[in-house]
């Protein structure tokens, strides 16, 4: 059986690595929605808080032997807390002005992270291991799946869908959305929105860390793989509606399948599908498809 | 101030004892423009490292005992052709600059090599692999230095063939050098008795090749080249591992592969891979003291073949000015073609007269982690080409200067 010419077994191996690469944009773009749909804040400092989570990974394991499992945990915690710092010290000074301002402090921020990292690791990237437990692959009959990559899936699904559900229906996700709408009345009811607002943005940036540590062991550990990625996560973010949770998740696992077919009938291509879907979906439905217009 | 007064002096007395040597030296300066990738998947094979090496052959040279004057300076292409270009012109026309040295990245490298023609500069390329800088695009302004995609695809495709890896499928950084290096690599295969069963083509910096990789596995090639370089080269093999590729039965070529890249990989997953270099740094004696200095000021990382080359380019370019007096671009490039070379790293040597640098290249092979005695002890030399088998005959690559 053929699909457009190509075998339907291969057809069936290039959707699932579709489906892995959309993960870790489905990830990253779900923290940067978070965080914009929460604090209007386009944080263009994700790629550089992705690659620091890659980097924590790769430097707890060097200096301490601590090893994935634990990193998976302490990584997003530590780039989190950095980000807290970042949101307490600059990022609160900007909320009454326009995004642009937002825009560029962080864009700023990513340029500066960036440049050091290089500067002290190079641009080669470092070596960083499958953590024993998953190495090997699976023999699906269409193609060899590594077990790693089938972890990526499954830990990305569930941590997408879980803060989808804390966010759209719990209490806390609630107070949270009630807190964009309407800061004053939200605090005059006891809850410390300042405070809640900094954690949302520490989470929002641990979701990159752990995206960064997921990332790790497939890709170099390299300075500038989050400035690679940064651009096509903000495109996902744009097609599926600033600010729309269950927007990123699904457009970031569609987009990651459109971009692994194209890698097949025109690989030539595959680096600007994406920005094509963009521009298509912004003359059609310019507030993204799931986006809502303000 | 005091010290300020000194250097003046200093500078002064130099300029008069010099006043001979440079006559003909445009605004008594030579100034040599490092262009290069300081900020993207080329930097640590080439990038600073390339500036160093720059300055490490000023300072052999003994330049300023010599009453030249030199100075370097540097500038981030950022494997954009338009970019480099820019860069190109504003160096030649308004900077003084005389000579464009090292410039990774093909694409970048034939849009400045013809620029540095219509200026009547000089350009000596050790970064970059097009083998068309010595064929179609042949100039003489330019001097191509440290390999190229002929080189390469004559010493790893002839050895792969000769060992039965006789089906290929090619992975492509689509650009001008992956087109240059997948269409030598082609003919060499070809010529063996070999075929090549797919190709395909990837953008430049590529994070995910797992896509590619499975049309690889499915096309049931012996061999899968690797047409692309640096962190793309690191990402296809690292990824080819996890998808039990080598385990499968199949193999894959490094066509172009620098031991920055090696030690990115760690021994443990580059383990095997054979390859075609024509520097490593510990062949012997000189090679090892240049390595020791260069990493000293370089994070440690040790001198790639690129490295290498841009020391012994811009070594050779100062001895021609020496000797020829003059820093005019045409004739200081006819003037390293008339001289043999002969520096610490790459032994005797001669350019000729499409542009092509010569010198013996190495066939090697990566270490197992258990062989690796010290840091960056990674390679071991299978055989080695001499240099009149190293390079595409002259005859063959249709430069039109040779006619």
């Amino acid at each position: 059986m053929e699909i457009f010419g190509i075998p339907a077994q291969a057809m069936f191996g290039q959707l699932l690595i579709g489906l892995i690469n959309g993960s870790f944009y489905a990830l990253l773009s779900l923290g940067l929605a978070v965080i914009f749909g929460l604090l209007n804040i386009i944080n263009f400092t994700h790629g550089a808080q992705y690659m620091m989570g890659a980097f924590v990974a790769y430097l707890l394991l060097e200096k301490l032997g601590i090893g994935y499992w634990w990193s998976l945990a302490i990584a997003p915690v530590l780039v989190g807390a950095t980000g807290m710092i970042i949101e307490r010290t600059m990022l609160a000074r900007l909320y009454k002005l326009d995004h642009l301002y937002g825009l560029l402090l962080t864009f700023g921020l990513a340029l500066i992270i960036q440049g050091l990292f290089r500067n002290e690791y190079g641009s080669s990237g470092l070596p960083y291991r499958i953590p024993e437990q998953l190495l090997g692959a699976q023999n699906l009959g269409f193609m060899f799946l590594p077990n790693y990559r089938a972890w990526v899936i499954v830990a990305s699904l569930v941590v997408c869908l879980s803060t989808w559900y804390v966010i759209e229906r719990t209490k806390l996700g609630a107070y949270l959305r009630a807190a964009t709408e309407n800061p004053q009345l939200v605090q005059a009811f006891g809850i410390n929105v300042p405070r809640m607002i900094t954690l949302t943005y520490g989470f929002g940036v641990g979701l990159a860390a752990l995206a960064g540590v997921m990332a790790a062991p497939i890709y170099q550990v390299n300075p500038l793989m989050g400035a690679d990625m940064i651009i096509v996560v903000f495109a996902v973010v744009v097609i599926g509606g600033m600010g729309s949770i269950m927007g990123a998740i699904v457009t970031g696992f569609g987009l990651g399948v459109i971009e692994g077919l194209t890698k097949v009938f025109y690989p030539e291509a595959s680096n600007t599908v994406i920005f094509i879907i963009m521009a298509i979906v912004l003359l059609i439905k310019p507030a993204g498809l799931f986006g809502t217009q303000k | 101030m005091k010290r300020k007064l000194a250097t003046a002096l200093v500078s002064a007395a130099f300029a008069v004892g010099a006043g001979s040597a440079q006559a003909q030296v445009s605004d008594g300066v030579v100034k040599i423009g490092v262009l290069t990738d300081m900020s993207s998947l080329y930097t640590d094979l080439s990038g600073k490292g390339s500036e160093l090496a720059a300055r490490m052959a000023v300072e052999d040279y003994g330049a300023a005992a010599k009453g030249i004057k030199v100075e370097i300076v540097s500038a981030d292409h950022q494997n954009k052709p338009d970019v480099g270009s820019s860069l190109a012109r504003q160096w030649y026309d308004v900077d003084k600059v005389d000579v464009i040295v090292d410039t990774p990245n093909s694409g970048v490298a034939l849009a400045v090599n013809q620029i540095t023609r219509d200026k009547g500069k000089a350009f000596l390329v050790s970064g970059a692999a097009t083998a068309d800088l010595t064929g179609k695009a042949c100039s003489p302004n330019t001097i191509h230095w440290t390999y190229d995609t002929w080189m390469l695809a004559n010493g790893t495709g002839n050895a792969i063939v000769k060992t039965g890896g006789d089906s290929w499928f090619f992975l492509t950084a689509d650009y001008a050098f992956g087109h240059a290096l997948e269409r030598d690599t082609e003919a060499v295969v070809l010529k063996n008795g070999g075929k090549v069963v797919g190709k395909v083509r990837h953008p430049l910096n590529t994070q995910d090749f797992s896509s590619f990789l499975l049309q690889a596995q499915a096309s049931k090639a012996k061999i899968i080249g690797l047409a692309n370089a640096g962190g793309d080269t690191t990402n296809s093999i690292k990824q080819a591992a996890e998808f039990g590729i080598v385990k499968g039965g199949q193999n894959l070529a490094g066509l172009l592969v620098f031991i920055t890249d090696v030690h990115s990989l760690g021994l443990q997953t580059a383990q095997g891979l054979i390859f075609t270099e024509t520097f490593y740094w510990d062949a012997n004696d000189q090679t090892r003291a240049f390595a020791k200095r260069f990493a000293a000021a370089n994070r440690g990382i040790h001198p790639t073949m690129i490295h290498a080359g841009v020391y012994s380019a811009v070594l050779h370019y100062l001895k021609a000015v020496e000797a020829g007096k003059t820093d005019d671009g045409t004739k200081v490039i006819e003037q390293m073609k008339k001289m043999p070379t002969d520096d610490p790293l790459f032994g005797k040597g001669s350019v000729r007269a499409d542009g092509r640098k010569i010198h013996p290249a190495f066939l090697v092979e990566v270490k197992k982690p258990a062989e690796s005695k010290a840091a960056w002890d990674y390679h071991r030399i299978r055989a080695t080409i001499p240099a009149d088998q190293a390079f595409r005959p002259m005859a063959e690559g249709g430069c039109p200067l040779v006619k």
